[in-house]
């Protein structure tokens, strides 16, 4: 599967709930189901620090392809992580730095990637893009 | 209309609907809704009156100045200031506290071995400014601790005050996450004693106490418009006529000037010694209108209902089970609750709120050091009322937090 048809199951998938609560009761179980980042790898500079929750970020170079796992204190932000983890798992870096990530519009989630230091969600996109930006041919 | 409604009827923004549900508007000691005599004076200034004030000699200029003036006018009547010259304008609380800190700084009045007194429970505008300060002249920072129910130490006060050496103590009239309301009057006469300059942060306590400075005997009071219902950019420095005269000016521009040259400058007069640059004339004539309604809500009346709320909110926080609340319930205590749910994340609940249509502040509500290294939280939630909330809304908002625990725990 594309990033692109990744992002467009996650849309189908979100489009089949009506009320707020319900999204969020869903990325409350994705949450519980991130592949959680090493504990040893939970180190300060893998920490993105918001004002409301941490993220922590890690990623590992698999012969061309980028692995990521990630953590945080807050089980929303976490269901959120879990969704860009599976938007962007595994891929090379050219298709990471391509993608368009239109889906976190199209399921209302943009409030949650405001550019503000909240929960650190924007500043770990840009990780993500940083650590494919170094790996690229 | 009961009494209530009808406050909460002058205020448009509170019928807003949120993710398809009502507003439920608690976050109000982050900003207040305002009451649509605002917004209207707010639209005529920028309808009929948008000049340049002090300086045009043209009619709408004098309009906008005649309006800005008598902003300046109804915040010194407000605050019971002994002069209109002695209320500067300013962007906010933030900018009023570095003028003064910088000021001071420039002024000699802080120097290397100075101590500035402060509480634990500052908000990040009263503290790292000082902060700066500090730096910047080599004096020395202490801090005041709170107790456990958020009550300032009155005896480590006197012991710091009588160590000699302290120049400042700038003083939170009632902490934004604590709630609690600070003896100001008693604290500034035991600095005055030794000599001390007294600053009290009003943000929050011009909401909810009245203010008379010439009472309370500050040098400084300082507070933002925006919480006390009129726009944001209005922020108010009041300092005693003799100390503003003794200080420097922080910002040089245009208004702030008698005579320029080549050569140099020289300073104009209180309070526009202070107002270099285009202040925010049009929102700063809203604080006619503003403080009006800011008027209406003192009283018994008002005090007894914002009590009633505060105290169900304690009861049912409560009931609930693995809530802990900063800043104990009292006399003392504004209507302002800040507290921790053990075993689900602020930042979880907040959203959950959210999806109801519940509004609050979560996270380090700009107190990162009484949250974290006093209390050693991570972060908090913190609901504040306003006299246009009512009691189905706290009802509304208990409701709403038991689901997002169920949902979270």
């Amino acid at each position: 599967m594309t990033i692109e048809e990744t992002e467009k199951k996650i849309v189908d998938e979100f489009s089949a709930f009506e009320d707020w609560m319900d999204k969020y009761e869903y990325l409350i179980e994705l949450g519980s189901e991130l592949e959680i980042i090493a504990p040893e790898l939970k180190t300060p500079e893998r920490l993105i620090k918001g004002c409301q929750s941490r993220v922590w970020l890690g990623a590992e170079n698999r012969n061309g392809a980028i692995h990521l796992s990630a953590d945080s204190d807050a089980i929303i932000t976490k269901g959120i992580i879990s969704l860009l983890i599976r938007v962007f798992q595994d891929r090379t870096p050219e298709e990471i730095l391509s993608a368009k990530l239109d889906f976190i519009d199209q399921i209302g989630l943009r409030q949650n990637l405001s550019p503000t230091r909240a929960n650190g969600l924007v500043s770990m996109i840009e990780q993500i893009r940083a650590y494919a930006l170094s790996w690229a041919k | 209309m009961t009494y209530f409604e009808n406050i909460r009827s002058q205020v448009p923004a509170l019928s807003a609907k949120v993710k398809g549900k009502d507003l439920v508007y608690l976050d109000n000691a982050a900003t207040a809704q305002r009451p649509e005599s605002v917004i209207r004076l707010f639209d005529r200034c920028c309808l009929e009156a948008n000049a340049n004030i002090h300086r045009a000699v043209h009619t709408l200029s004098a309009e906008a100045t005649r309006l800005y003036e008598e902003g300046r006018r109804a915040v010194a009547e407000f605050i019971n200031a002994p002069c209109r010259e002695c209320v500067v304008f300013t962007s906010g609380t933030t900018a009023s506290v570095n003028l003064v800190a910088n000021s001071m700084a420039r002024g000699g009045m802080l120097g290397k071995g100075d101590v500035v007194l402060l509480s634990e429970a500052e908000h990040h505008s009263n503290l790292v400014p000082w902060q700066m300060a500090a730096q910047f002249t080599g004096a020395r920072i202490e801090y005041v601790p709170v107790d456990d129910s958020g009550r300032l130490r009155m005896d480590v006060l006197d012991a710091l005050l009588a160590k000699g050496g302290v120049k400042l103590l700038a003083l939170a009239h009632i902490s934004n996450v604590l709630g609690i309301v600070n003896p100001i009057a008693e604290v500034t006469a035991k600095a005055h004693k030794v000599g001390a300059l007294v600053l009290i942060d009003g943000a929050q306590g011009i909401v909810h106490e009245k203010v008379d400075v010439q009472e309370i005997d500050c040098d400084f009071y300082v507070f933002s418009g925006h919480k006390v219902y009129t726009v944001p950019g209005t922020g108010i420095l009041y300092g005693k006529p003799e100390i503003l005269e003794a200080l420097p000016p922080f910002m040089g521009g245009g208004d702030m000037v008698e005579t320029v040259s080549y050569g140099g400058f020289s300073a104009t007069a209180l309070p526009l010694k202070f107002e270099a640059g285009t202040p925010n004339f049009a929102a700063v004539a809203t604080y006619v209108p503003a403080l009006e309604f800011a008027r209406s809500l003192e009283g018994n009346q008002v005090k007894t209902y914002m009590k009633g709320m505060t105290d169900y909110l304690f009861d049912e926080l409560g009931k609930l089970g693995g809530c802990r609340i900063y800043g104990s319930n009292g006399e003392d205590k504004a209507p302002l609750i800040s507290f921790v749910t053990e075993g689900a994340h602020h930042a979880d609940i907040a959203q959950l709120l959210d999806a109801q249509g519940v509004a609050v502040r979560s996270g380090l509500m700009c107190a990162e050091p009484l949250i974290t290294e006093r209390f050693g939280q991570s972060g908090m939630l913190r609901v504040s009322l306003a006299p246009y909330n009512n009691p189905e809304e706290c009802q509304k908002f208990i409701k709403a937090l038991e689901k997002a625990l169920a949902m979270l725990r």
